[in-house]
């Protein structure tokens, strides 16, 4: 092992994370189809395998199979190249986190900067979808997105810095470690606070009801996605829940311990999914208890409420951190 | 020169920086509840015109009424409101028996006020449902209402099916009082099931207006004033939620409606609100009136004119007629002209949806494209009955 | 306002003739009185409610124009019914007067071909631009061929 050089380590470790991630998102959609439907009092998928545990499977042979349709008037280099935009940055967000101790792709010592400023990235793509579909609805939807990642990503960093005041490091493990004791959302009020900021944040950074106007798909139809089918569509997709997904993760590290619980240090790694899941589970629920809301409130929520919410618990979090470390430092 | 023929060719500016979109919504669009056309005017989100394009289901169901005997028609009738059909039968039915001056005995007035308060709650079921659904997404919490919804909308399609052996166009009145009695234990079945529904309503109620983000979407939104809720002929729910105290149950009682005790709602806001408002209450004295016919439904027959065979049995004397039943959605209307024979010289159906349809275009300019979907849903448009 | 006192106002002008029972009054004037009738209905009756316009093809006595409005307060209802004589396809529009009766007019327009004078959008709405005929005149027969549909 140790013979070989760190580049194939690395590209070994890449290709598990992918494939992790990527097996992962699929069964996800699952979970959250069987949740939805006990929320509606349905049963929810069940003729494909056991319970239907093979649906996701069926489903993507099913996306394989179909057609690639690209409109004859969209910019065709563009629109191929989007679906790929979009994706690469949702996948590229699991490479920082640490699912134990040392059991990680990168522990990045600014890993939460590189979560943040990746998790972003995905605006490219789909903006570069929705305006090289040619459809109209599709550029309304791109209009959109721009203006609500721009509004959400200002509360959901400012949120995600408060358990990066309270540690006082920007690497994903030493925040993990430092919650040790105490889980940062049970920390008075700060916690509380910034957990709930950081999950409106989150839920409209990811486009999910009740933030989901750039889908909105009674009036935009579907939005950027609109002219997208086959393979491409499922790409999509599967940025959209990794994004979902990763998001979880960290809402779970900075807020929720990591990998802290009972039993043995090997179990740390299930809690983590567990914790991940949970926090996956909560937006689920949100999601399909809210309806959609108008975009120009969507803008008021987050410029008038979330963004000087967040400002205040930052400054707070640091007047903190700076009583308890007391004078001299 | 050929230069002088050049076309010249001059680039419009804009100069107000108004750069406007013309946006197609429909026929084929998730939230066109049928098949609707907005050709929307948008200046960024705001739509600035829209242009409604109807006919997509038009079957001219006036000019088939023409050559169709008044014993046939009735259940033709039922396709123009598919959603309610209970009461544009018995719009049809009303017209040719006052026409013709056929009495209908006691029990039958007593069960089609029964079957249209109950068709008024299966509708209102679906109108919630899809409302939702268009404010909510189909992929959201709009979702999980309408499939609530639709869970009560399905009991009362069952007791219809017992009743009349149809779930969606029943074909349950005839000229001179309604083909089906009830069958046995129909009554507590129905019983059971609209106490099931008047709970569940509760709930949905408690669930949509303790939702900040619902308030926010329809508190305010599509404001349709009084002056023009009536210039415009809107009816129904509509109207009453404009301020409006006019309920045909009231204003010109048919069918026995004077025997009970209802309450008609009326909001002043006329906003999507309101709307909601009133049909939630609606619901619950739709499901009053049924309890009152339950508990004091009286014995006889069910038909004046029982066991009509052949199609040219009931003949209508020359005259005109215009008889109308306040559907769930407003004032379904059926203009019909006799000329003696077995079919009707000329019939017009006024189709509440129409009449509120027309007013999209008064009250939709300035509103974002979010709010036309929630003003649209508001309305409660089956095209159906739009297009005849 | 009753309608009993509606139905004197009414018989005021010399030129209506008025039938009908009770609440419900029918009314019919010449059609060159038709805009100044609605005016009256909806002012002076407070018939403010407009339900619907249609017509009717009397065949070789030309078509009639009826339109329902209702005086919600009172209540009692107005039929108000105009011939516009044997070939004549023109009439007046109501459209300023009811708004309602902009798209009732375009219908009537679509099945009967009558050409509402004053209307500010008189286009079919309910068939297609391309039709050719109006379906509800008693000419038209049911069976029509409509190409390349059948």
């Amino acid at each position: 092992m140790s013979t070989l050089p760190p580049a194939v380590l690395g590209l070994a470790a890449g290709v598990v994370m992918l494939l992790f991630v990527i097996g992962l998102v699929t069964y996800v959609t699952l979970l959250e189809r069987k949740f939805a439907a006990r929320m509606q009092s349905r049963i929810g998928p069940y003729r494909v395998g056991w319970h239907g545990i093979l649906q996701p499977i069926a489903d993507a042979v099913k996306l394989m199979m179909k057609e690639d349709i690209v409109p004859r008037e969209a910019d065709k280099r563009v629109f191929n190249l989007a679906p790929v935009i979009f994706l690469v940055p949702c996948l590229l967000i699991f490479a920082t986190i640490p699912f134990a101790p040392g059991l990680g792709v990168a522990d990045l010592n600014i890993g939460i900067l590189f979560f943040l400023a990746v998790s972003s990235m995905e605006i490219v793509g789909l903006f570069m979808a929705g305006w090289s579909s040619n459809n109209k609805y599709a550029l309304i939807s791109a209009m959109r997105a721009v203006n609500q990642i721009i509004s959400y990503d200002l509360p959901f960093l400012l949120a995600a810095l408060i358990p990066v005041i309270l540690t006082g490091s920007l690497r994903l493990s030493d925040i993990a470690v430092a919650q040790d004791g105490l889980w940062f959302i049970a920390y008075p009020v700060l916690g509380q606070l910034g957990f709930l900021a950081f999950v409106v944040a989150s839920v409209a950074a990811e486009n999910r009801v009740p933030f989901d106007i750039l889908e909105a798909e009674s009036e935009l139809v579907a939005g950027f996605r609109v002219e997208y089918s086959g393979m491409k569509f499922a790409l999509i997709q599967l940025g959209e829940y990794a994004h979902v997904l990763g998001t979880s993760f960290l809402g779970a590290l900075l807020f929720l311990g990591a990998w802290a619980g009972p039993g043995p240090e090997w179990l740390g790694p299930v809690w983590f999914l567990l914790k991940a899941l949970g926090m996956f589970m909560l937006i689920t629920w949100i999601r399909w208890s809210f309806i959609r809301i108008r975009v120009d409130q969507i803008l008021q929520i987050s410029w008038k409420l979330l963004l000087p919410l967040t400002m205040l618990l930052v400054i707070a979090t640091s007047i903190v951190v700076v009583w308890r470390s007391g004078p001299g430092v | 020169m050929a230069s002088e023929h050049v076309p010249l060719v001059v680039k419009h500016i804009d100069y107000t920086g108004a750069e406007r979109l013309t946006m197609n919504m429909g026929p084929q669009h998730p939230s066109a509840h049928g098949v609707f056309r907005a050709i929307l005017t948008l200046e960024g989100e705001t739509v600035v015109g829209v242009d409604a394009v109807i006919g997509y289901l038009h079957r001219c169901h006036e000019k088939l009424a023409e050559t169709l005997a008044y014993v046939q028609y009735p259940s033709i009738a039922s396709k123009t409101d598919y959603v309610a059909a209970m009461s544009s039968e018995l719009a049809y039915v009303m017209a040719a028996e006052r026409l013709a001056k056929i009495d209908v005995p006691k029990r039958a007035q007593y069960l089609r006020v029964l079957v249209g308060e109950l068709q008024r709650v299966a509708s209102h079921c679906l109108w919630l449902g899809t409302w939702c659904m268009d404010m909510g997404g189909a992929l959201g919490g709009g979702a999980t209402i309408f499939l609530y919804c639709i869970r009560e909308r399905e009991l009362v399609l069952d007791l219809f099916e017992s009743l009349t052996g149809a779930r969606l166009l029943y074909g349950f009145h005839q000229v001179g009082g309604v083909r089906y009695d009830m069958p046995d234990n129909w009554a507590s079945e129905c019983r059971s099931t609209v106490d099931l529904i008047e709970k569940r309503v509760l709930e949905y109620e408690e669930m949509l207006e303790g939702n900040a983000f619902f308030m926010m979407r329809t508190k305010g939104v599509g404001v349709i004033s009084r002056e023009l809720a009536l210039d415009v002929g809107i009816s129904g729910p509509l109207l009453r939620a404009s301020g409006v105290d006019c309920d045909l149950r009231r204003l010109a009682p048919y069918s026995s409606y004077e025997d009970f005790e209802f309450r008609v709602p009326v909001e002043t806001a006329g906003d999507c609100f309101a709307r909601y408002k009133v049909r939630m209450v609606e619901f619950r004295e739709s499901i009053r009136i049924v309890r009152q016919i339950l508990d004091g439904l009286p014995e006889g027959p069910i038909s004046s004119r029982p066991g009509v065979k052949a199609v040219a049995q009931v003949r209508v004397p020359k005259g005109e007629m215009y008889a109308r039943v306040e559907g769930p959605r407003g004032e379904v209307g059926c203009y019909l002209v006799g000329d003696g024979g077995p079919r009707p010289y000329r019939m017009k159906w006024r189709g509440a949806s129409f009449s509120n349809l027309a007013v999209l275009p008064h009250i939709i300019p300035g509103h974002s494209v979010a709010d036309v979907v929630a003003i649209m849903g508001s309305v409660d448009p089956v095209f159906g009955e739009v297009d005849r | 306002m009753d309608a009993a006192q509606a139905r004197a106002r009414l018989a005021e002008n010399p030129d209506a003739v008025i039938s009908g029972e009770g609440a419900a009054i029918v009314v019919t004037v010449p059609a060159s009185q038709w805009t100044m009738l609605a005016e009256f209905a909806k002012d002076s009756l407070g018939c403010t409610f407009f339900s619907f316009l249609s017509a009717v093809d009397w065949k070789e006595e030309g078509l009639e124009v009826v339109v329902w409005a209702d005086n919600i307060d009172a209540p009692f209802s107005l039929l108000m019914k105009t011939r516009l004589g044997a070939g004549v396809t023109t009439c007046a529009s109501l459209s300023r007067i009811f708004r309602g009766a902009a798209w009732m007019e375009r219908e009537a327009f679509d099945m009967f071909g009558i050409v509402f004078e004053g209307h500010p959008d008189l286009r079919r709405i309910l068939l297609d631009d391309d039709w050719v005929g109006h379906p509800l005149l008693k000419s038209y027969a049911v069976d029509t061929p409509y190409p390349p549909y059948r």
